[in-house]
Order: structure tokens, then C-alpha cells, then sequence
């Protein structure tokens, strides 16, 4: 990685799909030690703008830059480069114990079970590790995804609604964890509806609206834009 | 009392072919979701190649470790070439080119050696050891199980033990998400295929000094009853591909031996019938379907 340029840069990107426009001249970076939190309607363009850093879609126009170098367009070259992402819906390996889910990213980059283990023990999740991850509670499966993108010891970090479906205390667990991931100088990118774990765990924050960038800030400079409330928050929200 | 020990264990033998066969299918059913109705046609290309490097180099050792090489090949060639061509979002596209794929080969196949059975003499011995005065297995009826079991545990371990394997199998359950975690997922079919291929070729192989000879249709039979098994023992578990083997060995032996050849297949398909009433995903189906 460049130590010079922003984990991740995305400068200008349009993507369309037919004679949609899903998103339309989207900016913004992601850098060391920093959390950035993509949020906005459903519909608004958040996971096609994950999609097009994964290389899963192709901007019409615009750039997205991993480390200062053009983000290479296979998952393997993105891994390869330092970036990790979650799925929405887990995409856990169901019949596989949690240890080999957490093994199969390894298996492409090299790495070995003692790492595998100690990302299990840092997710608490040690226990569970020689059992099937489609048999753990909800909550315990999101771990496990977590671990899996962990694992590989990532730069950037994609998560896509990580707090979803998890109640007060998973999700207090969950914002200690984020947070400690970016003071080890990751930088994460996470796309949530969840604006109070937001608030809580984000640097800055990107609204996407229609595929727009509408606002962009601290969480508390998001927090008080119109905006923002009309598209999104809703008036007393938050 | 001696019949039926003598039965048993030709129907363990028997069945150690069909299990490995079944094998095949099952490993192209994980990697790609498809059966393989060219699995038998390729197969016997490969035991023909087998048979040609025997003939030249002397030994059935090589032609056989030959005959598996030639078999992995076939299944990458199979892979890359036809089936991905197939569009994948309805099976019959998939069945219609391999049916495709068995007249092109089994008509070269006659055409270059000709229809008749080739007869394929055994390594070992056919001559069964008498234990007790009861005739049970042969030289080559040991081999077969040997051969054919340590080749089904080479590939449990290797699925299970490998990272080659857990990406194998990381690529077969749900692709996409195999993709993004870095699994090079075509690679990984292709691999799967070859592996599928190498193994229906070694049961080829090790079937055909038992019968007949060698023939282009010579492995049409074994498929028949390796799809009931695969089936039967549920078509994404090896483990099922296994002991459903080893019982439908054994009951096309009985049958063969207390009631007549002909009722052989028939007592298959009653088998089968039952089993997919009963457990229609088959005995030892996984829980779960593959994912997206």
C-alpha cells in the first residue's frame, strides 16, 4: 500500500444500468484510521457503489482508486491488494465449521490456522469454531462473516449493514469492534441503516440519495443538515 | 451358507466400482451442479488410451496410471470446451450436449477400434482365494477394493484436510460468494472435473477385466447403476456415494445369485424407487441447498 494516498478514492463515478442512473458523479475517500459510513434510502445507490469498488459493476464514468492504484477489477487481485468485504446476507459456507469458513479466504492469499484462530479469539468466537455456521444464532453468525474478512489482516474493510438484525448489546459489542479496527489503521467503509450505530461508530458520514451524494460530514454535521432529514432521517430521528 | 459369503463378497467388489463411479458424479454434481451423462463415454476414451499404453509399454500399471491421466484431461477438455458453451439456468441444455457428446464419442470410438469387445486381461489373478472351503474374493477383487478405497479416502482427505479442497468445495456450495472472497471459481470447476474424470476413468479401469472386454458402449451398464447409487446416497455426499455403493453391489449380487441376472437392474430401480419416495434428496443428502 501507498502510504501517500487514500485507502480508498472514488472520484466521480457513474453508473448506469439501461436508463437507470444508480449513481451519478459519486466522490469521496476512505483513509488510514478512518471510519466512513455510506448511508441513505433504500435504493439510494450503496451497494452498487460497493459493487463498483468490488469490481462486481463497471462505472461509466469516474475512477476508483485502492491505495493510489487503479482497484484491480478480479476479487482475488482485491484481496490480493488489502480489501475485505461482508455480504448483506452473510453468504456463510452453512455446512462448513465456522473454522473453515474463516479458512477459505486463507487458502487464496496463505495463511495458516493459528491466524484463523487467533481472529476467531479476538470475535470471541473460539468456542464454536469446529461447528456448522449454518447451526450458530443470528448474532454469532455475523461474527463469524466478520471474522472471515478479517482474517486476511485487510487494509480496507467493506461492511455491508453490519449491525443489521442484531439487538442493543450486539450492536454496542459491534461498535467496540469497529472502533478498535480503525485505530489499528484500517480504514473502514460501511454501508447501514442503522443512524444511532452511525452517529456512534462513524468519522464521517456520505449521504446518497438517487444515486447522489446530498451531504457529507461528521456525524454531526450530517445530523443537523435539511437535507438529510428530508431524504433520509426523518424529522426526530436520531 | 457358502453362496451367500461368496455373493457378498463379489457384491463388495462390485459395489467398491460403482461407488467410486458414483464418486465421479458426485464431484461434477458439487463443482458445477450438472450431471454428466458423458461421464461413461469419456471414461471409456481414456480406458482405450489406458489399453493403448498397455499394449505398447507392456505393463497395466502404467496403462492405468495412463488411462487416469488421459481421464483428467478429458474432463478439463469436457469442461472448457462443451459444457461451459451449455447456458446454465435450465439443465436440459447440459443433458442434451453430453448425450451429444457420447454419440460423437462412442461412434469415433467404433469407428477407430472397431465394435467388437477387445478382451482386457485382469493384473491379478480372478481366481478366488478359498477360505474354509468357501470360495470368497480373488487377487484382483482385493485390488479393487483397495484400490478403490484408498482412492475414496485420498479424496475425503483431500476435500476435507487441503486448502485446494476447501476451495474446491467453497466454489461448488456457493460460487459467488467464493468469488469475492478471492476462489479463483473457474479454475476450481475446471479442477473438479478433472478430478471427476481421473476417477470415473480408474473405475473403468478396474471394471472392465471383469466383464466382457473393452468396448465403446463397454461402461454403459456401470453408469446406469452408478447414477441409481449417486442418487441413492444422495448426490451431493461422497459418504453416501460410498455405502450406497456397497449395497447396491451386494444386492445386484444376491439377486444375480439366488434369482437370475436379469432382475439385477430391476431390484435397482425397486431400490431406488423406495429411496426416493422415502428420502427424495437420498440417504445421506446435505441439509442444505447450494447457495447463490
Amino acid at each position: 500500500m501507498n502510504e501517500s494516498f487514500p485507502l480508498l478514492e472514488i472520484d466521480g463515478v457513474t453508473v448506469a444500468f439501461g436508463g437507470l442512473t444508480a449513481l451519478e458523479d459519486v466522490s469521496f475517500a476512505v483513509r488510514e484510521g478512518e471510519t466512513v459510513a455510506l448511508i441513505g434510502p433504500n435504493g439510494a445507490g450503496k451497494t452498487t457503489l460497493f459493487n463498483a469498488v468490488c469490481g462486481l459493476v463497471r462505472p461509466g464514468r469516474g475512477t476508483v482508486r485502492i491505495a493510489g492504484a487503479p482497484a484491480p477489477s478480479s476479487a482475488t487481485g482485491l484481496v490480493r491488494a488489502g480489501v475485505s468485504r461482508t455480504l448483506q446476507g452473510l453468504g456463510l459456507f452453512d455446512t462448513m465449521t465456522v473454522l473453515e469458513n474463516v479458512l477459505v479466504p486463507l487458502s487464496t492469499t496463505g495463511g495458516d490456522t493459528a491466524r484463523a484462530a487467533a481472529t476467531l479469539a479476538r470475535l470471541g468466537l473460539t468456542d464454536v469454531a469446529g461447528r456448522a455456521a449454518g447451526t450458530l444464532p443470528y448474532p454469532e453468525r455475523k461474527r463469524v462473516a466478520l471474522a472471515r474478512a478479517l482474517v486476511t489482516e485487510p487494509r480496507l474493510l467493506l461492511l455491508d449493514e453490519p449491525a443489521g438484525g442484531l439487538g442493543a448489546d450486539d450492536i454496542d459489542a459491534l461498535a467496540t469492534t469497529v472502533g478498535d479496527l480503525a485505530g489499528d489503521g484500517r480504514g473502514v467503509l460501511l454501508v447501514e441503516h442503522h443512524v444511532d450505530f452511525v452517529m456512534k461508530v462513524a468519522d464521517r458520514v456520505v449521504v446518497l440519495d438517487f444515486g447522489r451524494v446530498i451531504a457529507a460530514g461528521t456525524p454531526d454535521e450530517v445530523r443537523g443538515d435539511p437535507a438529510v432529514e428530508a431524504a433520509y432521517l426523518g424529522v426526530g430521528a436520531a | 451358507m457358502d453362496r451367500l459369503v461368496f455373493l457378498v463378497a463379489a457384491g463388495l467388489a462390485h459395489g467398491a466400482v460403482l461407488a467410486l463411479f458414483a464418486q465421479s458424479l458426485v464431484i461434477v454434481w458439487r463443482a458445477n451442479r450438472v450431471i454428466n451423462f458423458a461421464q461413461a463415454a469419456l471414461a471409456v476414451v481414456a480406458v482405450y488410451a489406458a489399453l493403448a499404453v498397455t499394449a505398447v509399454s507392456g505393463s497395466w500399471w502404467l496403462g492405468a496410471f495412463a488411462g487416469v491421466v488421459a481421464g483428467g484431461l478429458l474432463g478439463a477438455a469436457a469442461e472448457r470446451g462443451p459444457m461451459r458453451l451449455v447456458p446454465t439456468h435450465t439443465p436440459l441444455p447440459g443433458i442434451i450436449v453430453a448425450i451429444g457428446l457420447v454419440m460423437i464419442l462412442q461412434a469415433g470410438l467404433a469407428i477407430a477400434f472397431g465394435p467388437e469387445y477387445q478382451p482386457v486381461p485382469a493384473p491379478l489373478s480372478e481366481r478366488p482365494f478359498v477360505l474354509a472351503g468357501i470360495p470368497v474374493l480373488s487377487p484382483y477383487d482385493l485390488l479393487v477394493l483397495v484400490v478403490a478405497g484408498l482412492v475414496m479416502a485420498a479424496l475425503a482427505l483431500g476435500f476435507t484436510r487441503t486448502s485446494l479442497g476447501l476451495q474446491l468445495r467453497a466454489a461448488a456450495f456457493a460460487p459467488e460468494t467464493a468469488r469475492l472472497l478471492g476462489v479463483r471459481v473457474s479454475r476450481m470447476i475446471t479442477l473438479g472435473w478433472m478430478l471427476s474424470l481421473a476417477t470415473a476413468a480408474l473405475a473403468g479401469l478396474l471394471l472392465v477385466p471383469t466383464e466382457l472386454g473393452l468396448h465403446p458402449h463397454a461402461l454403459d451398464g456401470l453408469f446406469v447403476q452408478a447414477f441409481a447409487v449417486a442418487v441413492i446416497g444422495g448426490l451431493d455426499s461422497p459418504a453416501g456415494a460410498l455405502l450406497a455403493g456397497l449395497l447396491v453391489g451386494v444386492l445386484v449380487s444376491l439377486v444375480s445369485g439366488y434369482l437370475v441376472a436379469a432382475a439385477a437392474p430391476l431390484a435397482v430401480l425397486a431400490l431406488l424407487t423406495l429411496v426416493l419416495l422415502v428420502r427424495p434428496g437420498g440417504l445421506f443428502s446435505a441439509a442444505k441447498e447450494r447457495a447463490a
